[in-house]
């Protein structure tokens, strides 16, 4: 039985196989479809995107308009030409990605405070030695200092950087030289988080900044200002208070819900709350309210990257992807879903309606409407965290029929680039050595980036899992993070088991050497700043040129929705890492018909990459995105005078033989299998 | 790390942590926290303890705190599904089993289990051997028992021959290798590349020593073979000479463990040779090893682990015995050995040397005894004598080998002759002044053939072969087989052609000896005339920059270096021979200070050379701007305020020093290429010199010395005294048979008229 009014106009109505490549997904969309259920699959399909508008020819800055220029020599009525309007409506979206990016980086770096300071309850601070390793790479003291006046400190620097307006914002120390120096010259480097994103919308105002390149020059500045700023301050801030993340084993799918346990699903990005529902889940008082009320116990799981916060630290499985945020709710099993920021689809709580489900709004700056507002104060952050579990146990007894779709896949999170550099060498020995030595040889072809959004408008997860796929075979190393990991997470690429069969030799040999899964998730969106440490890193390991854009390494965002991923895409590119987004290109134009619609997509390639080393291209083909990356990844290994990708040259490490050694001799006598040891006797 | 490999190394880690935990706590019981723990002769206390934590382990109860680290760096094995990552987990586990081996062999000191007994072991040099004062005085022969920790002295006295590449790196071989030919081979193969062999471990209770020693190779510090123990614990005896290696030689401190690993990974070319099964201790202790960048090679099928990067090349590498091509073990162990020195990077040059017995540096040591001589030149009941003269190209045929008179089939059993080698070269780069450098490597040419003994030098040369060598055909024109390839090898850039006399007919014995003592007489005058004022270059020796960094030795005539091994035409030979070389001229240039020893020229070299560290140079005195040293030197010099002189203390001498401080303790002072006025390693036959500290008042400032100096160097120093114009002066200066504090030793030198005492303050 099927919505009417949600059929598209051209009837291309998809079917839950054509919607989604997950089998979780597929078993709710369907019933989903059984009970008349409309879902943002539905609804994708029911409303085309406004052609104009997708390919950023609309301009709808003033009450001059909007106006739409889809012929060649229409300018705006202010005259405003078709690449002033694109360029515009890009830096706008980039500005408020980064302000999303970075308002959670400023609350972050707000709990450090108050944490030190001791006004935050439940709270405290859980890794003392980043916290040391960042402060002092700021200069403040850490010398015979209790952790709180650090922290104190710190906080007061990170706080700083959102309202500063002249200078440098801190973080930037860390790039390497030469892209500093290249900033520099370039007159990119950020003055202070707000200013960058005030000055993007100041600048787009009607009537202000009206050429191209000047306008996507502030889109850099206004980007760097997230990834060398807002974004890894939330990161750094977030590992200290919350604990650096090492691999843990955890679960990821709708299956990860529970029939006899009170589900409560946490989605949004921040993990300041979850952090706590976490702990209050946790405690004795809380789970006996659970058994009085007839549950097993509480189950707590995430969606989006509030799942990925919570995941890398704790092992908490992760319920889905932004997808999967109404399909959770589908089961019927979920008694409340707490959310935070970001990418929290309205649609929740009507949806929620035909259930039990509780959305419980939390932050102050994010209400719905009819939804259940619990307003987060960390001050009483344990106190609340608890009556939100109370409130979804009270609901327990509400739940009506479940389905829950039996699909979870076990996996390994947790590579922040702190561990990274520990299992590379253990603890007197780590460093990024035996990774650059991996890429010089050849067992490592190169590196590709994997992130961003699922999206509607393309079957859910096969981009990801398609270029996930195909990369890992041709020996490409794969990090991840975001709606993306927990794709790669459902194919079980997340686990070191997956290595030695799913992947080219030379990666499988490092895999093992290692015991890493082959796709490393590295965090949450806001956590690509962890992939920019170790782009440096691996940089100043040496080997491998001087700077990012050296590197044989690609940035990949097959899925992307959000303005957030418009950010992480410049600020990438900026970085000097070459990226391609899926999909649709906000700039694209019409160049059949406007020949200018054209010149913001060619500034943001060629113009990018003779600036910056790199290039932000849009691409609807997954394989054509494979076939780029090798590319790329080739070319950039022949610049720095490495060897050509060879994988019949690998492969001859790890356990295969022993264990067949092993299996052939298992049961024999003592002296044939001492024997056996010293290998076949060859035969003459 | 393969899973497998990670798991059973992490298990061994926990075992050998837990095994270390019983054992302390029982010794503690027993023994009480107060009592003294350490290895033999070093100033490192456990070296890899020392090393990687900078603690200073020297009783019992201080385990604890190190073994509880070890604890903290364990991990679980590895699920056998859905594992986490292991590798940094495996490296820290290794090294907890370093951390707790290293904690157990100190315990099993405190018991008297270290060495480990073997009763009938003879040695060819061990810990106890090289300190003549430990062989007889508390009981202590190097027979009867296995080596256990090398000490200090062998390390810095191998130290010039690791630097300087004529010993490319050691083997940790463990286990047993697949039978006692195979054992035999490869440490054949692994003495002719002049490798260290550290042997330990056991297969099923057999060890590579059990099969060595029954057949018969001479296991010691000389033929470069180390027996530490039967069991795999103590192979940590290796890793704990890596660490001082970088501790000696790279000026680096207890607790940089990054550092020292690293030091370890690029300049010590060391690697495990794991031979026959491999259980899970091993597994861990490979793990150790690795994280000092020690690739781990098996002769067996394991997991192999072929990516880079904690090493610099492969991590471990399978060689399964049977696979390895190769007719016989001789062939196999050639391939194996050939592998590992591959895997590890180790760049060697192996002069081939045509003759029947095998041939290396590493036999240099060998002793032939008297019961196991087939023949002597020279010594008691003969006379042999060495000389090599530098001719006209057209007056030598290279390669011509004549024997004049009988050779060794003329010998009785055990019997003697007279003999003279006379060598002649040419060459266009060759100068006559380089005659005595080219005679002087006779010694070691001649001694790198197994079976064949040399000692002395020109016409007090003392050669023996033995009966193995002589039955292996061995006979006299190799020894012109010897002086002919290795001249050529190592001299090659000034010596185009070599022709070798061996002459044993009586008549042209005589005569040819009244030649060579003539050449004799001739170079000592030559070199009385060699004198710093003399010469307008001084040489530059960078031979230990790859050990220690910033440390630079200025070679005059005057002042040889401090290893003892190079002097002024030593270098000058050097240079001939590879003039972008670590001996490099030093124009002196202007004189600034000719007292003190400051020349522009010496002073400028010594500021680059150093890296800056070294802002200027005084040749001739301890007590301003000293030379710095590496860690190799001969003898340690030391202000004794007290005393108004100073102290020379012998590497060989393990004694206390009137400075409360034994040679291996100074030697942490001295070395490391940092100028401490007061302090200055020194070759020994500097003492002899005219230029001796000459500024701060020369030998007659010596109020204390080791008393091997004063024996092995009588004739020297009787010169000197001679020179000083007191011929008592020796007789004055206490030893540590007489003295070893400095109460001691005021009283002693008034009592003997020190002239010191009366001189002006030394400060």
């Amino acid at each position: 039985m099927v919505d009417e009014k949600t059929r598209t106009p051209r009837n291309k109505r998809r079917t839950p196989e054509e919607s989604s490549i997950d089998p979780a997904a597929i078993e709710m969309l369907t019933r989903a479809d059984l009970m008349g259920i409309g879902t943002a699959f539905s609804r994708a399909d029911g409303l085309a995107p406004c052609n104009i508008g997708a390919v950023g020819m609309c301009c709808s800055l003033c009450a001059m308009g909007p106006c739409r220029l889809t012929k060649d020599g229409i300018t705006g009525v202010c005259g405003a030409t078709i690449d002033t309007v694109q360029s515009r409506n890009f830096i706008r979206s980039v500005a408020a990605g980064s302000a999303a990016h970075s308002d959670h980086g400023r609350d972050m770096a707000f709990t450090l405070k108050a944490v030190a300071n001791g006004e935050a309850e439940g709270y405290r601070i859980q890794d003392i030695a980043k916290l040391r390793n960042i402060a002092a790479e700021y200069d403040i003291p850490i010398k015979d200092r209790a952790p709180e006046e650090i922290a104190n400190e710190l906080a007061d620097l990170y706080i700083a950087q959102f309202g500063q307006q002249r200078g440098a914002l801190a973080p930037i120390r860390r790039a390497p030289e030469k892209r500093r120096k290249l900033w520099e010259e370039l007159g990119v480097i950020p003055r202070g988080v707000d200013r960058e994103v005030v000055e993007a919308l100041h600048r787009t105002h009607m009537g202000d900044d009206q050429e191209t390149e000047h306008l996507m020059h502030h889109a850099v500045r206004t980007a760097l200002a997230d990834g060398w700023g807002g974004s890894m301050i939330a990161t750094d801030v977030s590992d200290i208070l919350f604990g650096t993340p090492a691999p843990v084993l955890g679960e990821a799918n709708l299956g990860v819900l529970k029939d006899d346990m009170v589900n409560v699903v946490v989605h949004g990005h921040e993990p300041t709350l979850s952090q706590m529902v976490v702990a209050a889940s946790q405690d004795p008082e809380i789970i006996a309210y659970a058994k009085a009320a007839g549950a097993e116990g509480i189950s707590l799981s995430g969606i989006c990257c509030t799942a990925n916060e919570i995941l890398m630290r704790q092992g908490i499985p992760a319920a889905g992807n932004f997808l999967q945020q109404e399909l959770a709710i589908l089961t019927g099993a979920v008694e409340a879903m707490v959310v935070d920021v970001q990418c929290i689809m309205q649609a929740l709580v009507t949806l929620a309606e035909r259930f039990h489900t509780k959305i419980i709004t939390t932050s102050p700056k994010v209400r719905i409407k009819d939804a259940t507002h619990v307003e987060f104060d960390e001050r009483h952050a344990l106190t609340i965290a608890k009556d939100i579990l109370k409130t979804a146990i009270d609901n327990y007894e509400n739940r009506g029929e479940i389905q829950i779709p039996d699909y979870k896949n076990s996996l390994v999170p947790g590579f922040s680039h702190e561990y990274i550099n520990y299992m590379l060498g253990g603890s007197y020995r780590a460093s990024f050595r035996p990774l650059n030595d991996a890429i010089m040889s050849g067992r490592i072809r190169g590196v590709a980036a994997i992130v961003g959004c699922t999206n509607p408008r393309i079957q859910h997860d096969s981009h990801h899992t398609a270029i996930t796929e195909a990369l890992l075979k041709q020996d490409v190393l794969v990090v991840e993070t975001g709606c993306s990991a927990i794709a790669s997470a459902k194919l079980g690429f997340l686990l070191g088991d997956a290595a030695l069969d799913r992947v080219g030799p030379g990666l499988r040999e490092v895999c093992e050497t290692i015991g890493i899964p082959p796709v490393l998730h590295m965090g949450s969106c806001v956590d690509n700043t962890r992939i920019l440490t170790v782009l440096t890193q691996m940089v100043a390991e040496g080997g491998l040129g001087d700077d990012i854009d050296q590197l044989p390494a690609v940035g990949l965002a097959p899925e992307w929705m959000s303005e957030k991923a418009l950010s992480i895409a410049t600020y990438c590119v900026a970085s000097g890492a070459y990226v391609m987004m899926g999909g649709y290109n906000p700039v694209e134009g019409r160049g059949d018909k406007v020949p200018d619609s054209v010149l913001v997509s060619a500034h943001i390639s060629d113009g990018w990459e003779e600036m910056y080393g790199a290039r932000l291209e849009f691409l609807d083909d997954p394989q054509e995105m494979i076939r780029r990356t090798l590319n790329h990844i080739d070319a950039k290994r022949a610049a720095l005078g490495l060897p050509e990708y060879d994988p019949t040259q690998f492969g001859h490490s790890g356990d295969a033989r022993f264990n067949e050694m092993e299996e052939a001799i298992g049961e024999a006598p003592l002296e044939e299998r001492r024997a056996a040891l010293y290998g076949q006797v060859p035969t003459i | 790390m393969s899973r497998y490999i990670a798991t059973r190394a992490i298990r061994g880690a926990n075992a050998l942590v837990g095994e270390a935990e019983v054992m302390l706590e029982r010794a503690l019981v027993e023994k009480g926290p107060d009592t003294p723990i350490a290895f033999p002769n070093t100033a490192y206390y456990l070296p890899v303890i020392f090393g990687m934590m900078g603690k200073e382990v020297e009783h019992l109860g201080e385990l604890s705190e190190i073994l509880d680290h070890a604890r903290s760096l364990l991990h679980p094995t590895p699920s056998q599904e859905h594992w986490t990552p292991y590798l940094g987990e495996t490296l820290d586990s290794g090294m907890a089993t370093l951390i707790a081996a290293e904690a157990i062999e100190a315990i099993r000191y405190v018991y008297g289990l270290q060495p480990e007994s073997k009763p009938g072991f003879e040695s060819a040099g061990g810990t106890s051997f090289t300190s003549p004062d430990m062989n007889g005085g508390d009981g202590q022969s190097p027979n009867g028992h296995l080596n256990g920790a090398i000490d200090d002295i062998q390390l810095r006295s191998w130290g010039i021959q690791l630097v300087d590449g004529r010993m490319p790196g050691f083997a940790a071989i463990v286990g047993c290798a697949k039978s006692n030919e195979a054992a035999v081979q490869i440490v054949r193969e692994l003495q002719r590349r002049n490798i260290l062999c550290f042997l330990s471990g056991n297969v099923n209770g057999r060890s590579i020593i059990d099969q060595l020693d029954e057949e018969g190779v001479e296991l010691g510090y000389d033929t470069y073979t180390v027996p530490f123990g039967t069991d795999t614990i103590s192979a940590i005896y290796a890793l704990g000479f890596a660490t001082r290696s970088a501790l000696t030689f790279g000026g680096l401190k207890g607790g940089q463990a990054r550092e020292i690993l690293n030091y370890n990974k690029d300049r010590v070319f060391a690697f495990v040779l794991a031979l026959g099964e491999v259980d899970d201790l091993k597994y861990a202790a490979a793990a150790g090893a690795i994280n000092f960048g020690f690739p781990v090679i098996a002769d067996t099928v394991i997991p192999q682990i072929l990516p880079t990067g904690v090493t610099t090349y492969e991590h471990v590498v399978s060689m399964p015995w049977n696979e390895i091509a190769g007719a016989n073990d001789s062939e196999k162990a050639e391939q194996l050995v050939q592998k590992c020195i591959e895997v590890r990077g180790v760049k060697i040059q192996v002069a081939d040397v045509p003759v029947p017995v095998p041939y290396g540096s590493a036999f240099e040591g060998e002793v032939v005894r008297k019961a196991d001589m087939r023949a002597e030149f020279g010594g008691r009941d003969s006379r042999c004598f060495e000389y090599l003269k530098m001719v006209k190209l057209d007056e030598v045929t290279d390669g011509k080998i004549e024997v004049v008179g009988p050779d060794l089939s003329a010998i009785e059993d055990q019997g003697s002759m007279d003999m003279g080698i006379l060598i002649e070269v040419a060459g266009r780069q060759m100068e006559p002044d380089f005659e005595p450098v080219l005679e002087r490597q006779i010694h070691y040419f001649v001694n790198g053939a197994s079976g064949i003994q040399h000692i002395g030098q020109r016409d007090i040369t003392w050669i023996r072969v033995s009966n193995k060598a002589a039955a292996a055909g061995f006979d006299l024109e190799d020894f012109g087989k010897i002086l002919h390839a290795r001249l050529h090898s190592d001299f090659g850039a000034i010596v185009d052609k070599v022709q070798v006399t061996i002459v044993t007919d009586p008549d042209q014995v005589e005569a040819r000896l009244e030649e060579a003592r003539a050449a004799y007489d001739f170079r000592n005058t030559r070199l009385a005339d060699l004198t710093d004022d003399a010469v307008d270059e001084f040489y530059s020796c960078t031979l230990c920059q790859s050990f220690a960094p910033n440390h630079v030795c200025v070679v005059s005539p005057e002042r040889l270096g401090l290893c003892g091994a190079y002097n002024w035409l030593d270098c000058k030979a050097s240079f001939s021979i590879n003039p972008t070389g670590p001996n490099q001229p030093i124009k002196v240039g202007r004189v600034i200070d000719p007292v003190r020893g400051y020349w522009e020229g010496t002073n400028d070299y010594a500021k680059a050379g150093s890296h800056g560290v070294v802002e200027e140079l005084a040749m001739y005195s301890i007590m301003e701007n000293p030379m710095t040293a590496c860690g190799c030197f001969e003898c340690i010099m030391m202000l004794i305020p007290e005393a108004n002189g100073v102290m020379i203390v012998s590497r060989e001498d393990t004694s206390m020093t009137p400075a409360g401080m034994t040679f291996s303790t100074l030697a942490g002072m001295a070395g490391g290429g940092i100028q401490t006025p007061g302090v200055m390693g020194v070759g020994k036959y500097y003492l002899i010199s005219p230029k001796f500290i000459s500024s701060d008042g020369g030998f007659k400032r010596v109020v204390w010395m080791s008393s091997n100096l004063k024996d092995s160097m009588s004739e020297e120093l009787k010169v000197v005294a001679e020179r000083a114009g007191d011929t008592q002066l020796i007789d004055r200066i206490a030893d540590e048979r007489s003295v070893t504090t400095v109460e001691e030793l005021l009283p002693w030198l008034e009592e003997n008229n020190h002239p010191a005492l009366t001189m002006d303050s030394i400060l």
